[in-house]
């Protein structure tokens, strides 16, 4: 017997005196408040809440601990605290800005008396006082595996995830050898969460076989679709999970080098993942020979600049070595051939950061979630006009309508649903009817649209498809890389024909245009972004086709969005007299006095920014839109004469 | 047109005192070419922005054409070749907020600020940027201000930024000139 101990036992000796930590947190002696401070926190205002907490704690001096944790995904609540008094469970409070911990401070902190329910969401814990987080459908639907501890442990304690059974799985792996992890993550049918769906047992198993060495893995976040972030939320709010996923596929490849390719944008993301790599390797969980086995894995950050085409794997290689990051043709395969020429893996955060779950608890506990053909679970960040937007996790093949309307809350306000624009620039709108499309790689792209990277923008009937549209098709013909004639040039000319549509200007030939030349451009370019940047406009031609002929036929935009197409008026009858609110608001000081003193707008200066239509107070809601601009009725608005007034006066 | 003389002169000057630095610096880093994206994101993160001077600079050490480095420059977004204002103002155009009006803010700040998108004002003050997404898609529209995350604009917050901004400047005037008064004093 070698007297040498293995991974489990040395990571055990780690792990001890993690959990007595984390045990002593878990039954506090004095008050402990935890702060959800990651990025969409901190755009709420955490960094306030905190010092908050500090200041009415110092001057009532209370004794208190205050814990920043990652993102949990409900953005509509933030800044999102939980407070865990002695004796009583874990508390949620939402929307706690520095005012609400004044008043947190002293109504419960000092003494436990009442625990606030007007800011309460609720407990973490079944109990017999308090509603649990379970009562709400946000929570009671989702099903948490890859976010399943973002917002509740500190990323840049490597003790508290160690404490939840970190780096369990990468101990096992190390123990259970390449062969079997790879076995493994095959049998779970883990397909890639970047997108495209490849299955990433079998991406590893080429690379394991390819000959040449050394051997890399990539880790994929840069996450440049607008309107997705999960990406950033998990590297921000568990960044050791990443690690451990990006160490277990390394050891299954057998990979000496790492790289996180992270984007510039995401500078939080980028120093909690430096922080983590500096913990684990003091702690011999990367590094030289990890946990006394012969395995070593040297990990480096690469700072994406900012090209939504790097995204794609052959794009984001050249960009490491230097060069523009151009896709270059396949096969060669990265997995065969890749960053120097050596074989390179290349996953997803959101594919690594399920890896460890997977290895820790097998294969068949992850196939037991989702469908046959895509076993897991898919993370959406669903935003636009839903009630509690954020980021929702859910088992994959649940269909769209549960996941907005009941994990979701439905839409705002209570206004109709109109579209849903799934998996971001590459992706597609899907109207009310195709709502019942079950959530997984293939039922999407069959319904037009696509996981994607899971951006999910939920719209109402005030958003306009074409507009929609045009914004996308800007974005891809921005981010071309110029490489591909149809894209570079296509888009170009997509782009200018959806721009005359917004304005009014368009013909039936321009449809047809816009038809032919997105399935040209689909045919002719060689990468996804290419490939996919017609979508939005095919699947908005096939499913809102009447709009688009609304805007050149009658120069009318039905969601009154396009600013072209619309004016805005104050209605005489409605508007009060002697209320400035709307006069104050106007960049441009387009509103003035009427002859009976009431408001009205000088159509020449409008810019038509909304803002009176905000500032109008609800009791007289005087403000009205209409497209097009001709259908503002005659009211027969004199402007007041001052002079004439003052000599009255 | 005095003012603009002297501003762009200043300007030229602290280019100057930009590009020596670099000199001073690029020895000490590996002639890998891997290396390029990495130290062009230095000298924009310690400098704020990449002097078109710096280009040739960063070719001759790597031993390149200059034309690679400028590709590669011009090719990547986070990249600029004029220097960023004290209060560099990015507007998220994401497409959440997007659907919100993010187009209607930038419209305003370009309107308040009377420069286009890209471009710094003469008094290096503010500088003006559309981004694709911050990721803060819930809070939409967003506008990153220094760096500083402002949620849920409208245009008379676009307004209320910039008022912050001048009230702030114009305290730690007044602060300077009280505290000149006092050492003059004694």
């Amino acid at each position: 017997m070698s007297s040498n101990p293995t991974p489990s036992e040395l990571l055990s000796e780690l792990t001890q005196a993690a959990e007595k930590q984390w045990q002593a947190l878990q039954n506090p002696a004095v008050p402990v408040i935890y702060v959800g401070h990651a990025t969409c926190g901190r755009a709420a205002g955490s960094q306030e809440t905190i010092d908050g907490f500090r200041d009415a704690l110092a001057e009532k001096g209370i004794e208190a601990e205050i814990i920043t944790v990652g993102c949990l995904g409900h953005c509509y609540a933030e800044p999102l605290v939980t407070i865990h008094y002695p004796g009583f469970p874990p508390l949620m409070y939402q929307k706690v800005g520095a005012g609400e911990a004044r008043v947190l401070v002293n109504s419960f902190l000092q003494g436990g008396e009442d625990p606030c329910f007007e800011y309460l969401l609720g407990a973490l814990e079944p109990n017999d006082t308090f509603p649990t987080l379970m009562d709400y459908p946000r929570y009671l639907y989702e099903k948490r595996v890859i976010m399943d501890q973002c917002g509740l442990i500190d990323p840049h304690s490597l003790d508290h995830y160690l404490a939840v059974g970190g780096y369990q799985a990468l101990a096992k792996a190390l123990e259970k050898g390449d062969k079997w992890v790879v076995e493994e993550i095959k049998s779970a049918h883990l397909r890639g969460r970047g997108g495209a769906g490849f299955p990433a047992g079998i991406k590893w198993d080429i690379a394991r076989q390819a000959e040449k060495t050394p051997k890399v893995v990539i880790c994929n976040g840069d996450e440049g679709d607008p309107g997705a972030y999960m990406d950033r939320t998990l590297m921000e709010s568990n960044p050791h999970q990443v690690l451990e996923g990006l160490a277990i596929a390394a050891l299954a490849v057998g990979a000496s080098r790492a790289i996180l390719y992270i984007r510039a944008e995401y500078p939080l993301a980028v120093s909690t993942i430096e922080d983590a790599i500096a913990a684990a390797k003091e702690h011999n969980l990367l590094g030289e020979r990890i946990l006394g086995t012969d395995f070593s894995l040297e990990v480096s950050v690469f700072q994406g600049s900012g090209a939504f085409v790097c995204g794609e794997e052959t794009a984001l290689i050249q960009s490491i070595q230097g060069n523009r990051g151009m896709p270059q043709y396949r096969p060669p395969y990265p997995a065969v051939e890749g960053l120097d020429g050596l074989p390179t893996v290349i996953n997803n955060v959101k594919t690594l950061s399920t890896v460890p779950s997977i290895v820790r608890k097998g294969s068949h506990w992850f196939k037991a979630i989702g469908t046959e053909k895509t076993p897991g679970t898919a993370i959406f960040s669903v935003v636009g006009d839903v009630e509690y937007p954020g980021l929702v996790e859910v088992p994959m093949g649940v269909s769209l309508e549960h996941l907005i309307f009941e994990v979701c809350g439905g839409i705002k306000d209570g206004k109709p649903f109109k579209a849903v624009q799934i998996g971001g620039p590459s992706g597609g709108c899907l109207p009310e009817s195709e709502l019942s499309t079950s959530i997984d790689f293939d039922s999407l792209r069959q319904a037009g649209a696509m996981m994607g990277s899971g951006g999910m923008v939920v719209m109402n009937d005030e958003t306009c498809m074409v507009e929609v549209a045009r914004y996308f098709i800007d974005f891809t013909q921005h981010e071309s890389c110029g490489k591909c004639t149809f894209c570079r040039i296509g888009t170009r000319h997509l782009l200018e024909i959806l721009t005359g549509l917004t304005k009014g200007e368009g013909s039936d030939d321009d449809i047809a245009e816009l038809q032919t030349l997105s399935e040209e451009t689909i045919i002719g370019s060689l990468c996804s972004l290419g490939k996919t940047a017609p979508n939005p406009v095919l699947t908005t031609l096939r499913f809102f086709k009447d709009e688009y002929l609304a805007h050149y036929r009658e120069h009318r935009c039905p969601a009154l969005m396009c600013r072209d197409l619309i004016a805005y008026y104050i209605d005489l009858d409605a508007c009060a007299r002697g209320c400035d609110a709307c006069v104050a608001c106007c960049p441009t000081e387009a509103i003035f006095t009427t002859s009976n003193r009431k408001k009205a707008i000088d159509q020449e200066k409008c810019v038509k920014c909304g803002e009176c239509v905000y500032a109008c107070p609800p009791e007289y809601d005087a403000v009205f839109k209409v497209s097009p601009p001709e259908m503002i009725p005659d009211q027969g608005i004199k402007p007041l004469d001052e002079k004439k007034e003052e000599n009255n006066e | 047109m005095v003012d603009n003389l002297e501003q762009d002169q200043e300007i030229d000057l602290e280019e100057e005192r930009v590009l020596d630095a670099i000199a001073a610096e690029l020895p000490g880093i590996s002639r890998d070419v891997h290396q390029l994206i990495p130290v062009l994101q230095k000298i924009q993160h310690i400098h704020g922005y990449l002097p078109l001077g710096s280009i040739g600079m960063v070719a001759a050490h790597f031993g390149i054409p200059g034309a690679k480095v400028f590709g590669v420059a011009t090719f990547y977004n986070q990249f600029r070749f004029n220097p960023p204002g004290r209060h560099p103002i990015k507007v998220c155009l994401g497409t959440a907020c997007h659907v919100k009006g993010g187009e209607i803010i930038l419209e305003n700040f370009t309107r308040r600020l009377g420069i286009e998108e890209g471009e710094t004002t003469k008094d290096r003050e503010y500088s003006l940027e559309r981004v694709a997404c911050v990721g803060c898609c819930a809070l939409a529209p967003v506008v990153v201000v220094g760096e500083k995350i402002e949620s849920y604009v409208t245009p008379s917050k676009v307004e209320g930024v910039i008022t912050e901004i001048e009230i702030q400047n114009e305290i730690a005037e007044r602060e300077k000139a009280k505290d000149e008064q006092q050492s003059d004093s004694e």
